[in-house]
């Protein structure tokens, strides 16, 4: 699989900044997802995800993915419609794609909001 | 008098030095940055950016008549009018929460919307941007609201759209702007997921992502209703994930052959129009996404969703096989043609360019930067019912 390093330098402190400021994402190295795999999930959820929710994440043929949207929804739940879909929706499974994982460390970030609006907004290099 | 007669001369220096026809120029969407390039195909060359436009992400566009002005449709609902000569912003408008697609009318005058949310389509004065009509997609007993897809324009100042959550085609007729007269066709199917209109502009037909087939309505013989066509295309198969929602557009036309994509199966379906009867269907890569016929209907285009989306497949119309694959690199988002066939242009996003193919040798011509680059709209469009 092709690598895309798709963040600059000043842009990657800024997400490790985030990140390493927020406790509740300590568990993100727990789950074994090294930087490398951050950034491409990242790009992954702007551009893959973004196709049907929305490359800001504000909803498109799909719901908004955003901390008010998820937040109060269980993690497993949300992990499980990631990796396995939902029926008769247009949710396909990407566990194809997507670890266990991936997908946990993907809802962490969607939950708490630390994908920032402007760091989707904004071109990613 | 003298000092006039040379003011008179540096103004039309100046403006012989702007002077150009627009019919070889077009954009290209840079879906992340909320720019787009205007680019021409004489040369093949971009020839500057116009920024500012918001989100881009499914960003597309129609052009104005005279191909001078391109609408851009922004995820976000921003309605943005933009001079492709003079390569500048001349109005932007936010209409909408979230959009996705637009149309211009017959006579050039309406520039019609599809939004997701608030559901339903707005209609603009093409000149001035603004509101000339609200159709809200209203539907069922509470006043849901549907999210529309498939926009396009028909003959006789028509917008034709259809309903995502309502499983409903709406007929708009806007002949008199101030009494927009609305038909609608209820229980189609369900989920339409996007709508092609016949370069004739005689058929509508939308693709069903909740069931294997497809829709029909003749926009001649419209109390014959909604013909099902394609039912049950997959039966048998399994349907694989969708990864991306497939595209449906004019184009897919080639002779008296409709070719269009499959919904979760790996294949392009091949349509008799002479009597709407499945003549085929062709294995490919992936899940198709953009299925277009070259200009002169002799070979047809395919890309596919993730995570087959760094090919490019060639379907001969007359074989009906693949006759080349081709892999520009991650990321083929849309494809265009030259007016008259002889190149196509591809968005390769994860690696920021454009890539030029000729459509005879498949050989690649050119590639160009450009910022995370989605759908590429040439002028000619301006010319053509439903794009």
């Amino acid at each position: 699989m092709r690598v895309n390093i798709s963040f600059s330098g000043r842009m990657l402190t800024i997400v490790i900044a985030i990140l390493s400021s927020q406790p509740v994402l300590a568990d993100t190295t727990v789950s074994g997802i090294d930087e490398k795999r951050q950034n491409e999930l990242l790009y992954f959820v702007k551009h893959d995800c973004g196709s049907c929710h929305g490359m800001t994440l504000k909803g498109g043929l799909g719901p908004a993915l955003l901390p008010k949207t998820l937040g109060g929804k269980p993690k497993a739940f949300l992990v499980t419609t990631i990796l396995e879909g939902r029926k008769n929706t247009a949710m396909p499974p990407w566990k194809p794609m997507l670890s266990h994982d991936d997908a946990s460390w993907i809802v962490e970030q969607l939950q708490n909001g630390s994908i920032p609006q402007t760091q989707l907004a904004k071109g990613a290099q | 008098m003298f000092r006039s007669l040379l003011l008179l001369a540096a103004l039309l220096i100046s403006q012989n030095v702007a002077a150009r026809g627009t019919g070889d120029l077009g954009i290209v969407i840079e879906r992340a940055d909320g720019s787009v390039q205007i680019v021409e195909t004489s040369n093949n060359t971009s020839l500057g950016r116009i920024e500012g436009l918001g989100d881009l992400s499914h960003a597309s566009a129609v052009f104005s008549r005279d191909e001078q002005f391109a609408y851009v449709f922004g995820r976000d609902g921003g309605l943005s009018k933009i001079d492709i000569l003079n390569k500048k912003l001349v109005n932007r408008v936010m209409q909408s929460g979230n959009s996705i697609g637009g149309a211009i009318s017959q006579d050039g005058r309406l520039v019609a919307v599809s939004n997701y949310k608030p559901g339903g389509v707005k209609i603009f004065d093409a000149e001035t941007l603004k509101l000339v009509a609200d159709i809200p997609a209203t539907y069922g007993n509470h006043g849901q609201q549907s999210k529309v897809i498939g926009l396009v324009d028909a003959p006789g100042q028509k917008f034709v759209f259809s309903l995502w959550d309502a499983g409903e085609i709406w007929v708009v007729d806007m002949s008199d702007v101030s009494n927009p007269e609305i038909r609608k066709f209820k229980n189609v199917g369900q989920n339409p997921y996007d709508a092609l209109i016949t370069p004739d502009g005689r058929y509508y037909i939308a693709g069903l992502f909740g069931e294997d087939g497809m829709v029909l309505l003749d926009l001649w013989n419209m109390e014959k209703g909604i013909k099902r066509i394609l039912d049950g295309y997959g039966k048998g198969e399994k349907k694989l994930p969708v990864y991306k929602m497939p595209h449906l557009e004019g184009w897919a036309v080639a002779g008296h052959f409709a070719f269009v994509p499959a919904v979760g199966h790996h294949e392009v379906l091949v349509i008799d129009m002479l009597n709407w009867r499945e003549v085929g269907r062709i294995p490919v890569h992936g899940q198709p996404i953009f299925v277009m016929a070259q200009p002169d209907g002799r070979h047809v285009w395919v890309n596919f969703a993730v995570p087959n989306n760094d090919t490019l497949q060639v379907i001969d119309t007359q074989s009906l096989k693949i006759i080349k694959t081709l892999t520009p690199g991650k990321g083929v988002l849309h494809m265009e043609f030259e007016p008259r066939g002889g190149e196509v242009w591809a968005s390769v996003r994860d690696e920021d360019r454009i890539a030029v193919f000729d459509t005879d040798s498949f050989k690649q011509l050119t590639t160009f930067a450009a910022k995370k680059p989605s759908g590429i709209f040439f002028t000619s469009r301006a010319h053509r019912t439903g794009l």
